[in-house]
């Protein structure tokens, strides 16, 4: 699982009949300490995230069906499965 | 998932019996900005895309699942088109 931010989302009229109704969001993994990284990528959502979020994404498809969808077996690689309050971290000692 | 450009198709003739019938694109990953990201790569079609257009893609295991998921060979499959570049939201 990544922490990631959610940045934005995408529209998709014409897709997989499992991605029905979902909300397909554009996120971005950013380190425990909140800087963004690299890589993005997209996440269905199954907590209501918004634009903004610090989120936790699953990306292995049995979690993310069942999670997304309520089903397993569904061709989905990512999901959200939790908005993320806080992060506790223990300092960097040096 | 990832967002990907198709670029071109990949003609195959003798190929698994459960891939007759099925196209494979070669795409090209994009990042949030639609700027390209590493080398392009072959998926499998699940949803009717065509040369140009925007698209998302999964890997894995799951690539199969659209089809008869314990007979076709994929590990990236196209799973939704997006409508246009500007339907991507990327907060800027």
């Amino acid at each position: 699982m990544l922490i990631a931010r959610v940045i934005g989302n995408v529209v998709a009229t014409q897709k997989n009949q499992r991605y029905e109704g979902a909300r397909i969001m554009l996120c971005r993994q950013i380190t425990p300490e909140g800087e963004d990284m690299e890589y993005t990528c997209l996440a269905l959502d199954s907590v209501s995230a918004g634009e903004g979020d610090i989120v936790v994404i699953a990306q292995e498809g049995w979690s993310a069906s069942t999670a997304a969808t309520g089903k397993p077996g569904a061709a989905i690689d990512s999901a959200i499965v939790g908005v993320v309050d806080y992060i506790d971290l223990t300092p960097n000692e040096k | 998932m990832q967002i990907a450009r198709v670029i071109g198709t990949v003609v195959s003739s003798v190929k698994n019996e459960s891939l007759n019938g099925r196209k494979f694109l070669i795409v090209q990953t994009l990042d949030a900005e639609l700027k390209e990201k590493g080398k392009p790569t072959i998926a499998l079609d699940a949803v009717g895309a065509g040369i140009g257009e925007l698209v998302f893609w999964c890997r894995g295991k799951e690539a199969s699942f659209p089809f008869q998921r314990d007979e076709t060979p994929t590990d990236c499959t196209i799973v939704g088109i997006i409508d246009s570049d500007s339907h991507v939201f990327n907060g800027d």
